[in-house]
């Protein structure tokens, strides 16, 4: 994106332009000026705002829950309204878990797609997939959860998981009963929900970098793998780097899919066929419902726990792009 | 140097592109079977009574979810009028005046790291903020976790369409005696005025398909939808809460619920899309 040159000096612009009108009306447009420009700020400062005051929140609501259980509230995996005991490590577990999946699967996924329509596709194919891929992200959270829950759980459950179970079965990773929902569930459509975005950010990456790079390793008789592999990806690894956390971010946070599938069980187990629970998940189930404080202070905990994680995600995956690529200014 | 035989290399370039491509097709298989699915589903459910009605209890055959229709849109529309306008001058700070201030990038760092953040998150935010102090669960609160998650939004594609006016525009309106605030309203934006639009719709399409910011805030609600003040229906909650429930009945109403939610999030993604293209070509 070409940006314009900067004005040099503000203050020129801030001078009375040399215009007939008398003294005082010119004052007046040097006044709205500067109230235009200070609301402006003001209005650009509430983001930061925003960020700031929802962690400070967080923070706060979540002391009595910190105060009670102290370091014991990551590790304990009890989780017991009734008792009053609370403890985050299944929910932690189940976030970290089901994401690992999710990137298993979609980075690859993402990168071959991202291959395919910078350098493989004619550009009429390519513009027609990329926005099919990119509608992948327009459809809302909770749609993934109604298909996954009534359309891919059973299908799991009928054909994937049976037919892993009998061949990687001596895996304890994969035994128990092939219910349809649980972990490996979730973490597959999460990889489909994060997939739009790794690609388009990456597709950006790849465009970006100089035809003429690509062109003499051409002209040495590579083929277009030799070319993505040895000079594509090096050239735009940090960008792609920062694309992987940028869906790395979504899919920790990601809520209503999840709740769908997932099983709502507040426990730990080796087997992904088993139904677990993630932060986002424990929220969603139970925050509606929860009327001891202690309860709802647990959960806010949970939520700052998730705020924490998100946010340093982000922070890389900025430090990452930078300003340079386009896709994800566009609502991605 | 040793050359390595040619035919190994090409095959290994042709698995890649056949793998390649075979990728594509699972993106674009995936988002067909949802597309099917919903529309398969959901048809069933679309008649008139489905939009006129209100919601029934289980077992009692007809209802519809008028009710749950009018909240979203108001929560939505709720939403939007927050969010617009204070997008739109943030935006106008970072493509304006900020000069690549130190309060510009802040700004923009937080835009960014905020268009990441959970929607859960900021729906908890609202709770806290709103809920808790009011001691009841109400549509504003719902509508403030929206106008939150759309405010990045339109805030980086203002900045982004803004910064594309070619500054010859407005160095000739300054020339001619113009303010900088007019310059910037009245000529600037005219000029970006498609790409405005485009990231007002993206925002739209983002939150009025979004369900964890809602679920206790604006909570949802059997009865007509009277004010923002109380728990408001809305059609994403109540595709929650139908789909877990065991009734044939309500499982039926929420595919048609996902019917409308799914079209309606496509329709504005794909019109914004639309404009922004148009406005491309023009150049």
């Amino acid at each position: 994106m070409v940006k314009p040159a900067r004005n040099q000096n503000p203050e020129d612009l801030r001078r009375p332009p040399l215009t007939v009108v008398g003294d005082r009306q010119v004052r007046t447009s040097v006044r709205g000026d500067r109230v235009f420009r200070w609301s402006t700020l003001l209005c650009s400062l509430l983001v930061p705002l925003v960020m700031l005051a929802i962690g400070l929140e967080l923070l706060l609501s979540s002391w009595p829950a910190v105060k009670q259980f102290g370091w014991r509230f990551f590790f304990s995996q009890e989780w017991n309204p009734v008792l009053q005991q609370f403890g985050a490590a299944s929910s932690i577990f189940g976030t970290l878990v089901s994401t690992l999946i999710a990137m298993l699967i979609a980075v690859p996924l993402s990168l071959a797609i991202a291959l395919f329509l910078v350098e493989l596709a004619p550009p009429w194919l390519s513009r027609t997939v990329g926005t099919m891929i990119e509608l992948l992200a327009a459809v809302p959270s909770i749609i993934y959860g109604m298909w996954g829950l009534f359309v891919f759980a059973p299908f799991m459950a009928d054909y994937v998981q049976p037919f892993l179970g009998k061949t990687l079965g001596f895996l304890p990773l994969f035994q128990g009963p092939p219910l349809g929902i649980g972990m490996l569930t979730a973490g597959i459509i999460l990889a489909f929900m994060v997939l739009p975005f790794i690609s388009a950010v990456t597709r950006d990456v790849f465009q970006l970098v100089p035809p003429v790079v690509k062109e003499s390793a051409f002209g040495m008789g590579a083929t277009t793998w030799e070319v993505t592999y040895q000079v594509t990806i090096p050239y735009g690894l940090v960008g792609i780097i920062g694309a992987v956390f940028l869906g790395l971010g979504r899919a920790l946070g990601e809520t209503m899919a999840v709740t769908f599938v997932i099983g709502n069980a507040h426990r730990i187990s080796a087997s992904l066929f088993s139904p677990g629970n993630t932060i986002a998940s424990t929220l969603a189930n139970e925050f509606s419902e929860a009327t001891e404080p202690l309860y709802v202070s647990s959960l806010v905990a949970l939520g700052l726990v998730l705020y924490l994680i998100t946010y340093l995600v982000q922070v890389v995956a900025q430090m990452m792009l930078r300003r340079r690529y386009r896709a994800w200014s566009v609502g991605l | 140097m040793k050359l390595r035989p040619a035919t190994g290399r090409r095959l290994a370039n042709l698995a890649v592109t056949l793998w390649a491509g075979a990728c594509a097709l699972t993106g674009i298989f995936i988002l067909f079977w949802i597309l099917y699915v919903v529309l398969s589903r959901g048809l069933g459910a679309l008649n008139p009574a489905f939009f006129t009605q209100l919601p029934t209890p289980p077992g009692v055959s007809g209802g519809g979810l008028v009710n749950a229709m009018a909240g979203t849109l108001a929560l939505t529309g709720g939403a939007t009028l927050m969010a617009v306008p204070m997008g739109l001058m943030a935006g106008v700070y970072l493509a304006e005046f900020s000069d690549d201030s130190r309060v510009g990038d802040y700004s923009r760092f937080s835009t960014n790291v905020l268009m990441g953040m959970p929607s859960i998150i900021v729906g908890v935010f609202a709770y806290t903020l709103v809920v808790v102090p009011l001691g009841r669960f109400c549509g504003y609160a719902g509508a403030l976790a929206l106008a939150i998650l759309m405010l990045p939004v339109i805030t980086r594609t203002t900045e982004d369409m803004l910064r594309l006016v070619p500054n010859t525009l407005r160095e000739s309106a300054l020339a001619l005696g113009a303010p900088r605030w007019k310059v910037t309203l009245a000529i600037v934006f005219r000029a970006a005025k498609s790409g405005l639009i485009t990231g007002i719709l993206l925002a739209v399409a983002r939150v009025s398909g979004e369900t964890a910011p809602l679920l206790f805030t604006a909570l949802n609600s059997p009865y007509w939808f009277r004010s923002l003040g109380e728990p408001t229906p809305n059609l994403t909650v109540t595709i929650f809460n139908y789909a877990m429930s065991p009734y044939p009945d309500w499982q039926q109403m929420a595919w048609g619920a996902s019917l409308l939610i799914t079209f309606g999030v496509l329709i504005i993604t794909i019109l914004a899309r639309f404009l922004l293209r148009e406005k491309n070509d023009d150049r």
